[in-house]
C-alpha cells in the first residue's frame, strides 16, 4: 500500500530542522518523510495482550480524508520536543485526523489516542479508569509499539496512507448527513471542545486563529457560557479575522493589539513595562510559542488560568508573573472519552454540524503531492487557508 | 494694503497648486475650466503696539462691564484662565499674546493689591501642558512667579473634589466647572480667537468644564445640528455653550473676557516657508527654486526629522485686535475681526472639495498627527470652515491629501490607539460609536490616570474628534484620501487614492463626469462665505 512514512534518520531530521526554519513546511522535502509502498499494518499479536484484547477487536480502516495538524508539521519540520521520543515508534505513518471507511463501507472517525483499552491493558491505568484516556499512563506499553496516538505509532499506521488499523473502541460512526470534509474536522474539533469546557461566565482571550484556534472559538461560542462581548481572539491574517468573527469571537484583533484590547475590556491599569494590573480570567494559547505564552502571562488576570492548547516546545519565558500573580498554567491535550459533561467526540460532531465546520477545509491533496500539501498547511494563514488534508478517496491502492 | 482672500478660476495658465501634505507638500494641477481655488486673505496689518492695545481694552471694556481695574480689590480671589496648547496653530513666536495679556492683567491686579491669584490653563479634556509649553504661553516671568507655588497649573476635569456643579440649563445640560474658578470673585479669561469657533461662552463653559458637562454639546447630534460650528449663529455647539454661560452668570460667576485675534502671517515674509503664503502664479524664479529645494529636502528627510522641523516652527503672527469686557459683547466684535481676516465670499457649492492637510491640528502640537486627527482636521475643521452652506454640495466628494500614517503618540494619545484599533475596527458610524463605546472610554480609570498624571488626552477625546467630523461625513457622498497609508485610510472608512488624478476619477463615480472642483487653500486660514442662489 502507499503511505507516507516518517523514519528515524538523524541526518535528514537535522536537514528538516534547517529547511523548516528557513521556510515552514520545507521539512517535508528534506527530512525523513517519504512516500513509499509498504505492507499494511496488521492487528497486534493478541498474546502480547494481558487482557481482553484480541484480533477481533481490530479493524482495517481505509482513510478517506486525513488532515494535517500542527503537531504533524512540527514533527516534519523538526520542531517537536524530544519529550515525545519515548512515546513514538519509528518508522510511523503520520495522520491522526482521520475519516475512514470500514470493510462494510460504513464511515468512521478514528479516536487516535492509544490508551489502555486499545493496548489491551487490563486493568487500565488510573487515568483511563476515570475516562481520561488522553492522559493514559501506558502509552508506551501493552500490545502496541510506543505511540501517544495513531499517526505516531509504528503498529497502527496512520491516516496519511491507504490503510491503517484501529481498535473498535477507537471508532466513532459518522452520520450520513456529515460530509467527509466535515468529518475530518471532528478530531481537531474534539480537542477544541475539550479545551473549551468549564469556562463559565468569564472573559476569554484566544491567542492564535489557526485551525485549532478557530475551532476553539467555535467551541467556546457553541457552549455559550462566555460573558457577552468578552470572547476576544487574535488573528494575523484577513481570512483568519473573518473566520474568527464568523465562528463567534466578539472582538478580533491583531496579535500586537491584544494587550490593549484586554486592557480596555478589563479596565486595567498599565505598569511602565506594559504589564497589565488585571486582565482576563482565562487565556487560551492556541499557538504554543514563546511569544504567545509570554503574551498570555501579560494579559491573564491575577489568579487566572492560561490554557495551553497549542502544542508548545522548548520555551524560554519569564515565569515571575505566574508566581507573583498566582496564575494557573493548564495543559490541554486531546479529549476525554467519558467526561462528566459528555463525550468530547459526540459533542464535536454536533458542533461540526451546527457551525458547518466543513467549510474550513481549504484544500485537498493526493498523497503524491505531499510536499505541496505540507507546505500549504505550514503556510495556511498567509495563504488564506485553514485546514489542509490528504484526499485518499481516489488512491488506487485503496481499492485493492 | 493687504489683499483680501479671493476665488481663483483655474485656467490653462494656472500653475500647479501647493497642497499641504502632512510634513511635506504636493504640487497638484487642477483641471482647467471647472476648478477654482479659494485663497486666504493676506495678513491684515498687526497692531502697532499690542501692549498698548491690551491696556486700552482692559480700561475700555465692551458691553455691560466695568474696566478691569475697577473690578479688582484687595482680598479678592482672582483666577486667570487661558487657552491651552491647542491655540494658535502653529504656536506663535514669543512673546505669545497670552503672556502679554496676562502680564497686563497681573500688573493691574498687583496695583490693586490683589494677592490671591491663580492662573489656570483651561484645557478641558485636552492633555496637560508641559512646563516648556506653559512657559511659552505665559512667559518665564509669570511662570516663575506662580508655578513654583502651585498657583499656575493645568485644569483637571477629573479632580472631582475641585469641580463645582452650578446647575442645569433649561435643556437639562449640567454645568460643572473648575471649583477655584467658580469660587473666585472674578475670572479673567484670556483667549486667542484663531477661528470663529473659539471664544465667547465656550471659553469658560468648555475650557474649565468636566466630561459631565461637555458631553451635552460634544456629541454627535450637536455636531450634526451645527451648520457650521464656525458660524456661532448656526451652531448648536454654541447655543449649548451660551445656555451654559447663562447658568454660570445666574450662579454669580463673574467673567471678564479678553479675546484677541491674530492675522494670517503663518509662515512669515522671509525664509523658505514664506513661499507658502504667496499665490502660486505670483511666484518668481526665486520662490519656485525655494519651494522646490525645500520640498526636495523634506522628501529626503526621515519622517521624525521632518516632524521636528515642522513642529519647531513658530508663526510670526501679528495681533490684530484685543477686546475685553462682557463676554457676548466682546465676542461679537472678536468674531467680526476673525471674519475680516478669514472670510471670503464664494458663489455656489462645488461637486468636489479638495484640501491639503498640513502637519498640525489643534491636538497634535509637539506630537503626532494620527489618522483620527487627520479625519478631524479635514472633515471637522476644514470642512466646517464655512458660513451659509458647505463648500461642497450634499452628496459631493471630499478629497483630502495627507500621509495618514498608522502612527500615534503613545503618551499623548493612548485612548486614540484603542479607539482606532478597537472601535473603528468595529464600526465607523458616529452614533453607534457614541452609543456603544463612549461611556466605557470616558470612565476608563487608566485613561483618567494618564490624563491626570501624564500628558494624555482624556479617554473620551478621540470620540470628540470623530464627532467633530460627523457633519462632514454625513454630508459627503464619498471621502478620498490622496497619498495616505491605505490600511489607515480604510480603517477610517474612507477611500484611498495614490494621486489626485486617481481621486478625481474615483469622484466621478459619485458626482458624475466633469465635476466642478474647489480647492480650499488652507493654511493660512480661509473661511468660505458660501452664497447659494435660491431656486
Amino acid at each position: 500500500m502507499k503511505a507516507l512514512v516518517f523514519s528515524r534518520k538523524p541526518a535528514r531530521y537535522a536537514a528538516a530542522m534547517v529547511a523548516g526554519a528557513l521556510r515552514p513546511g520545507k521539512g517535508a522535502r528534506f527530512g525523513p518523510l517519504t512516500l513509499r509502498d509498504v505492507d499494511p499494518p496488521e492487528p497486534p499479536n493478541a498474546a502480547a495482550s494481558a487482557g481482553s484484547n484480541n484480533n477481533d477487536d481490530w479493524v482495517r480502516v481505509r482513510p478517506r480524508l486525513s488532515g494535517i495538524c500542527g503537531s504533524d508539521l512540527a514533527t516534519i519540520d523538526g520542531k517537536s520536543s524530544r519529550y515525545f521520543e519515548p512515546i513514538v515508534s519509528f518508522p510511523f505513518t503520520p495522520g491522526h485526523e482521520v475519516v475512514g471507511e470500514l470493510d462494510d463501507s460504513s464511515r468512521v472517525v478514528v479516536v487516535p489516542v492509544l490508551n489502555c483499552a486499545v493496548r489491551g491493558i487490563d486493568p487500565p491505568c488510573d487515568m483511563c479508569a476515570m475516562g481520561r484516556i488522553n492522559v493514559c499512563e501506558r502509552t508506551a506499553f501493552g500490545c502496541l509499539e510506543p505511540g501517544l496516538q495513531a499517526g505516531f505509532c509504528e503498529s497502527t499506521g496512520g491516516g496519511w496512507s491507504t490503510s491503517m488499523i484501529a481498535h473498535r473502541s477507537q471508532l466513532v460512526p459518522i452520520p450520513d448527513d456529515l460530509s467527509d470534509e466535515a468529518a475530518v474536522l471532528v478530531e481537531p474539533t474534539a480537542c477544541a471542545v475539550h479545551a473549551a469546557r468549564h469556562f463559565g461566565d468569564s472573559e476569554v482571550a484566544v491567542i492564535g486563529a489557526g485551525a485549532l484556534g478557530l475551532l476553539t472559538i467555535a467551541a467556546l461560542s457553541y457552549f455559550d457560557e462566555i460573558a457577552p462581548g468578552r470572547l476576544v481572539a487574535t488573528a494575523k491574517h484577513p481570512d483568519q479575522r473573518f473566520w474568527a468573527k464568523e465562528l463567534g469571537a466578539d472582538v478580533v484583533c491583531a496579535p500586537g493589539e491584544l494587550d490593549r484590547v484586554v486592557r480596555t475590556l478589563s479596565g486595567s491599569m498599565v505598569l511602565d513595562n506594559g504589564q497589565l494590573s488585571c486582565g482576563f480570567d482565562a487565556v487560551i494559547d492556541c499557538v504554543g510559542s514563546e511569544d504567545s505564552l509570554a503574551q498570555a502571562l501579560r494579559i491573564v488576570a491575577p489568579g487566572g488560568t492560561i490554557h495551553m492548547v497549542g502544542m508548545p516546545g522548548v520555551t524560554t519565558v519569564d515565569l515571575t508573573p505566574l508566581w507573583y500573580r498566582e496564575v494557573q498554567l493548564r495543559g490541554v491535550y486531546a479529549y476525554d472519552h467519558h467526561d462528566e459533561h459528555g463525550d468530547d467526540f459526540a459533542t464535536a460532531i454536533e458542533l461540526v454540524r451546527d457551525k458547518d465546520l466543513g467549510r474550513l477545509v481549504s484544500a485537498l491533496y493526493p498523497l503524491a503531492r505531499y510536499e505541496d500539501a505540507i507546505e500549504h498547511a505550514a503556510n495556511a494563514g498567509v495563504r488564506g487557508a485553514v485546514k489542509i488534508a490528504f484526499d485518499l478517496r481516489d488512491e488506487r491502492e485503496r481499492k485493492r | 494694503m493687504p489683499r483680501p482672500g479671493f476665488v481663483l478660476d483655474v485656467d490653462r495658465s494656472t500653475p500647479p497648486i501647493v497642497f499641504h501634505h502632512g510634513e511635506g507638500f504636493r504640487l497638484e494641477k487642477l483641471p482647467a475650466g471647472r476648478s477654482r481655488v479659494l485663497y486666504p486673505g493676506e495678513p491684515l496689518a498687526a497692531l502697532d503696539d499690542a501692549d498698548a492695545a491690551i491696556r486700552h481694552a482692559l480700561d475700555h471694556p465692551l458691553g455691560d462691564s466695568e474696566p478691569l481695574r475697577a473690578l479688582l480689590r484687595p482680598g479678592m480671589k482672582l483666577t486667570i484662565c487661558f487657552d491651552d496648547i491647542s491655540l494658535p496653530l502653529p504656536p506663535m513666536r514669543r512673546p505669545d499674546v497670552r503672556q502679554r495679556v496676562i502680564e497686563a492683567v497681573l500688573d493691574q491686579a498687583a496695583a490693586a493689591g490683589v494677592d490671591d491669584v491663580h492662573i489656570i490653563a483651561a484645557l478641558a479634556l485636552h492633555r496637560r501642558m508641559t512646563e516648556d509649553e506653559l512657559r511659552h504661553a505665559v512667559g518665564n516671568r509669570v511662570y516663575d512667579a506662580f508655578a513654583p507655588d502651585g498657583l499656575l497649573y493645568n485644569h483637571d476635569a477629573e479632580d472631582t473634589d475641585n469641580m463645582a456643579f452650578l446647575g442645569t440649563t433649561p435643556h437639562g445640560e449640567e454645568v460643572e466647572i473648575n471649583k477655584r474658578a467658580a469660587e473666585s470673585d472674578l475670572i479673567v479669561y484670556v483667549n486667542i480667537n484663531l477661528v470663529s469657533m473659539d471664544g465667547g461662552h465656550k471659553s469658560t463653559a468648555t475650557g474649565l468644564a468636566s466630561y459631565r458637562s461637555l458631553r451635552h454639546h460634544h456629541n454627535v447630534q450637536t455636531m450634526l445640528d451645527s451648520r457650521s460650528f464656525m458660524d456661532r449663529h448656526a451652531s448648536e455647539l454654541h447655543r449649548s455653550n451660551w445656555r451654559m454661560g447663562k447658568v454660570l452668570k445666574d450662579a454669580g460667576i463673574k467673567v471678564f473676557q479678553i479675546e484677541t485675534t491674530l492675522n494670517n502671517d503663518t509662515f512669515g515674509t522671509s525664509g523658505p516657508m514664506s513661499v507658502l503664503q504667496k499665490r502660486e502664479w505670483e511666484w518668481n524664479a526665486r520662490d519656485r527654486a525655494t519651494f522646490l529645494t525645500m520640498k526636495a529636502g523634506l522628501d529626503r528627510m526621515p519622517l521624525k526629522a521632518r516632524r521636528a522641523v515642522f513642529q519647531a516652527w513658530k508663526a510670526p503672527y501679528g495681533v490684530t485686535s484685543v477686546q475685553a469686557g462682557e463676554i457676548e459683547a466682546v465676542h461679537e466684535v472678536t468674531t467680526q475681526n476673525v471674519f475680516a481676516q478669514q472670510l471670503v465670499e464664494v458663489q455656489e457649492q462645488t461637486d468636489v472639495l479638495t484640501m491639503g492637510l498640513p502637519y498640525i491640528s489643534p491636538y497634535n502640537v509637539n506630537s503626532v498627527m494620527n489618522p483620527i486627527l487627520v479625519a478631524c482636521l479635514g472633515l471637522g475643521y476644514f470642512f466646517n470652515m464655512y458660513r451659509g452652506a458647505p463648500l461642497v454640495r450634499q452628496g459631493g466628494v471630499v478629497i483630502m491629501g495627507h500621509p495618514t500614517t498608522w502612527e500615534f503618540h503613545p503618551v499623548h494619545h493612548p485612548s486614540y490607539i484603542d479607539f482606532f484599533e478597537q472601535v473603528l475596527a468595529d464600526t465607523t458610524d458616529p452614533k453607534e460609536i457614541e452609543a456603544r463605546y463612549e461611556k466605557q472610554f470616558a470612565e476608563d480609570e487608566w485613561y483618567r490616570h494618564l490624563y491626570r498624571t501624564s500628558y494624555a488626552y482624556h479617554g473620551v477625546h478621540p470620540f470628540y474628534m470623530w464627532y467633530w467630523a460627523c457633519h462632514g461625513m454625513a454630508h459627503a457622498g464619498k471621502v478620498i484620501v490622496v497619498g495616505g497609508e491605505t490600511r489607515s485610510v480604510r480603517r477610517l472608512g474612507f477611500s484611498s487614492a495614490s494621486t489626485l488624478q486617481d481621486a478625481l476619477e474615483m469622484a466621478e463615480d459619485v458626482v458624475g463626469r466633469q465635476p466642478t472642483i474647489t480647492h480650499l487653500h488652507n493654511p493660512p486660514l480661509v473661511m468660505a462665505d458660501v452664497k447659494v442662489a435660491t431656486a
